[in-house]
């Protein structure tokens, strides 16, 4: 496949890994956060921290939208798709995280609630045209890769209009995050947790472009690497980054200039402003109330939201006491530091967001990389 | 997160779609987000979507560090802004 | 075909007609439903005597039974159908323990209002499929549920074969130093029918790889009777299978992702999808585990036969109290192939 295969090219990782052994300087110790779970899937999945020297150490963000959901809204969705209100639209990652009282969608859907996978907004348009006499509700999440597709299909939606079609919007916004983490405490001011620099998101960074983030290495004096979604590109940054560090440099550099430019896609954005705003704060799980970090939808559009039709109520459902996910998501804790990690909490049976989506930190390192917290003998 | 794939654009097609080609396998995709695509472009499909044009010159040249960076070199660094 | 001796008044319209509850009745419309199309497809001197049952010889040696439900949808799909895959499906598995195949029994559970031509086509297909792999469907039964409470039709085949003294088959014996082989490319199968998947469709053309394997099986015995381990990779595919046979011979396992066939559209699927080749279904597949010095005849013997043309050594059982299967990634570092987390779902991250 082009513009892929080239990219996992493991001769040419071997090359890279060979550079970044060489001019990572030992005695100092290089930690990267990588915030796309795209890209801790990618690190697990291809064994990239096997081919990196001992002092360069990769912390997962909370770059997975899946993990960040707060059990609350997931109740709400649930709560839509019950006695018969509406029929539930959603991305299968939504499909089992582990709500209130037991139940997942999955199991909702089992129970007889109508929720229906789809792999695309215009998906749940087509329910909603298909089912004119059922309320359709398209439960929308997503970072800003993500959240252009629904403003496309609300303004479908008025164009055609339907009055059967709402979103429950969940769209959460990158930057917000990636503050919140380096305002934390631990890092900004104990200095407990060492975080030198950042690999950034590769498809918001294509929806966004690569100038929102010239404001944290400014402002907090850490390099950014924007960092295509393969393998080697995530290679690739990671030494652009190790550079960075030895130069004293605190830049934001692209690595993904095959999509990503400064501006990155103004028509995207331009349509999620029309039909979005800012809200003023929204919990995330694992790291409590983030200010300006989501997006709800517009008055302008107030016919196709899900909360004001619905009336929805969020209430805020803290976690499992042992669970240490939210220390995880903001770098301070390994999953391995978890009392619960693969013991009570698999993947099989999640307790936190973490181990909910195959790019959570604990599931990423449950699925494919559990083996080396044991020394196995290989013949 | 974003699971986005480089696909081949085959031909346009009405309404703002375009019929795509990854490694053989075919979708018909929305291409509303992007413009001034032709067939032969490749584009980053997200969710059914066309996200942005993949530009092929820069393409080239990042796997031109990449064999640069895996050389035996002077260790010099270079900046990609 | 036989011809219809009974006294019905008119042959049963398979154009048009569509299961009702009469056909399950046990009376004269599932008797000439029987007749028409389950004894005249299948063909054979069993159904010919109209018994509930078959009285079979069976040759000397240890007797081997496996049973398969089959509740595919779509029904239809490329490369295959719910017959022919249920057919399949179970003469593999009595295959896989090292049996030769002999006979097959079939139960149907029809829905109310199923249309009858495609469940002759489903019937023939089956027919067909039992006639290649030159295994007689004996006895079967039929049953009809009311209309919403079936998903067409839910087929249940039953196999029958007898295994040799001297072939031990078992997944408990794969032990270090082993070597791993696969008789073709993996995730054809899960692609095929996840294709047609409302909401997910697209364009491609990789077809179901559902075929039956006994031949193959027989081979590759002839040639390497030490062979320890074979298993075919269905629900969960490649990954679950291997996991499963670490488990029970208490190993652990070590292969090599450039050496698994996988066929670019499949890749190519898993990819926009956002699944692992690893854990798709496979119907025409099998792996095989064998002692390292005999691992390439049997590759040689596995390549020289139709279904296994594409077949590959993708890498040794190892020493392991963990039982971890482990893969060396194409791209250089290792990962372990874990068991399948429920089902496998397409994702958007």
């Amino acid at each position: 496949m082009k513009y892929i295969d080239e990219f996992r090219d493991g001769e040419v990782a071997r090359g890279i890994a060979r550079r970044i052994g060489e001019e990572a300087r030992p005695g100092r110790s290089y930690n990267l956060m990588e915030f796309c779970g795209g890209h801790t899937h990618a690190i697990s999945r291809y064994g990239i921290k096997d081919l990196l020297p001992g002092n360069v150490n990769m912390i997962h963000g909370p770059g997975c939208p899946v993990c960040v959901l707060p059990i609350g809204r997931i109740d709400n969705a649930i709560e839509l798709a019950a006695g018969n209100k509406a029929i539930v639209c959603t991305y299968a990652d939504t499909m089992r995280v582990p709500a209130s009282g037991g139940l997942s969608l999955m199991k909702a859907k089992a129970r007889g609630a109508d929720i229906r996978m789809i792999y695309s907004a215009a998906d749940a348009l087509r329910i909603a045209q298909e089912n004119p006499a059922r309320e359709v509700v398209f439960f929308a999440i997503g970072f800003e890769t993500t959240t252009p597709p629904t403003a496309i299909v609300i303004r479908q939606a008025r164009a055609l209009g339907l009055e059967n079609f709402t979103v429950f919007c969940n769209h959460v916004l990158t930057p917000s995050a990636i503050t919140h983490i380096l305002e934390s405490p631990e890092v900004r001011e104990l200095g407990t947790v060492p975080l030198d620099g950042f690999i950034g998101p590769a498809h918001v960074s294509t929806v966004i472009g690569s100038q929102p983030y010239e404001y944290f290495a400014e402002e907090y004096q850490r390099p950014v690497v924007i960092a295509g979604f393969e393998p080697l590109d995530v290679m690739q940054a990671i030494l652009m980054l190790v550079r960075q560090l030895n130069e004293g440099r605190a830049e934001v550099e692209n690595e993904f200039t095959r999509a990503v430019t400064r501006e990155g896609n103004e028509k995207a954005k331009s349509l999620v402003a029309e039909v979005f705003e800012l809200r003023k704060s929204f919990e995330w799980r694992g790291l409590g109330e983030v200010p300006y970090s989501a997006l709800r939808i517009k008055d302008a559009y107030a016919g196709f939201d899900a909360e004001r039709r619905f009336g929805i109520t969020y209430r805020s459902v803290p976690d499992n006491k042992a669970c240490e996910c939210g220390a995880i998501l903001r770098g301070v804790k390994k999953p391995t530091d978890c009392k619960v990690f693969g013991t009570v909490c698999t993947p099989e049976n999640p307790i936190g967001s973490c181990m909910v989506s195959s790019e959570g930190a604990c599931a990423a390192h449950y699925t494919y990389g559990r083996f080396k917290d044991v020394p196995v003998k290989v013949a | 997160m974003c699971l986005a794939i480089p696909a081949r654009v085959l031909e346009l097609l009405p309404n703002d779609e375009g019929l795509i080609d990854v490694g053989g396998v075919r979708k018909r995709i929305s291409l509303e987000l992007v413009t001034g695509v032709v067939p032969g472009d490749y584009v980053i499909v997200h969710v059914g979507y066309a996200l942005q044009r993949l530009d092929p010159d820069e393409a080239a040249r990042t796997l031109a560090l990449f064999a640069e960076a895996g050389a035996a070199g002077d260790g010099a660094s270079t900046a990609v802004a | 075909m036989s011809p219809v001796k009974k006294d019905y008044i008119r042959p049963v319209d398979f154009k048009h007609g569509r299961v009702d509850m009469t056909h399950g009745g046990g009376g004269r419309a599932m008797a000439q439903l029987i007749e028409e199309l389950f004894a005249a497809s299948f063909d054979n001197e069993w159904l010919a005597q109209g018994n509930d049952g078959a009285v079979m010889h069976m040759p000397p040696g240890r007797m081997v039974v496996a049973t398969d439900s089959h509740v595919v949808s779509p029904l239809f799909f490329p490369g295959g159908d719910i017959g022919c895959l249920s057919v399949h499906g179970t003469l593999n598995d009595v295959a896989m323990n090292g049996a030769t195949p002999l006979y097959l029994a079939a139960s149907f559970i029809l829905e109310e209002g199923f249309p009858l031509a495609d469940l002759k086509r489903i019937v023939e297909s089956m027919a067909a499929a039992a006639r290649e792999a030159g295994v007689p469907v004996v006895t079967g039964d039929t049953k009809v549920v009311e209309q919403g409470k079936g998903d067409g039709v839910f087929i249940t085949t039953t196999g029958f074969g007898v295994v040799p003294p001297d072939v031990e088959i078992s997944g408990n014996r794969a032990r270090p130093g082993d070597a791993i082989l696969v008789s073709g490319s993996i995730g054809d199968h899960g692609v095929a029918i996840m294709s047609l998947r409302e909401n997910l469709s697209f364009e491609t053309t990789i077809e179901s790889d559902t075929a039956a394997l006994h031949g193959l099986v027989a081979a590759m015995l002839e040639a390497v009777p030490t062979i320890r381990c074979l298993r075919d990779p269905t629900r969960g595919g490649l990954g679950t299978t291997l996991n499963e046979f670490a488990r029970q011979s208490n190993v652990g396992m070590l292969i090599r992702e450039a050496a698994i066939p996988v066929k670019p559209q499949v890749n190519a699927a898993c990819e926009f999808l956002g699944l692992d080749p690893l854990y798709v279904a496979n119907e025409g597949k099998l792996i095989a585990i064998c002692p390292r010095e005999d691992a390439g005849r049997l590759l040689d013997v596995m390549r020289a036969h139709p279904r296994g043309a594409d077949a590959a050594i993708i890498g040794e059982v190892v020493e392991d109290p963990h039982r971890f299967v482990q893969m060396e990634t194409a791209f250089g570092g290792r990962r372990v192939v874990d068991w399948l987390t429920g089902e496998q779902l397409p994702r958007i991250c």
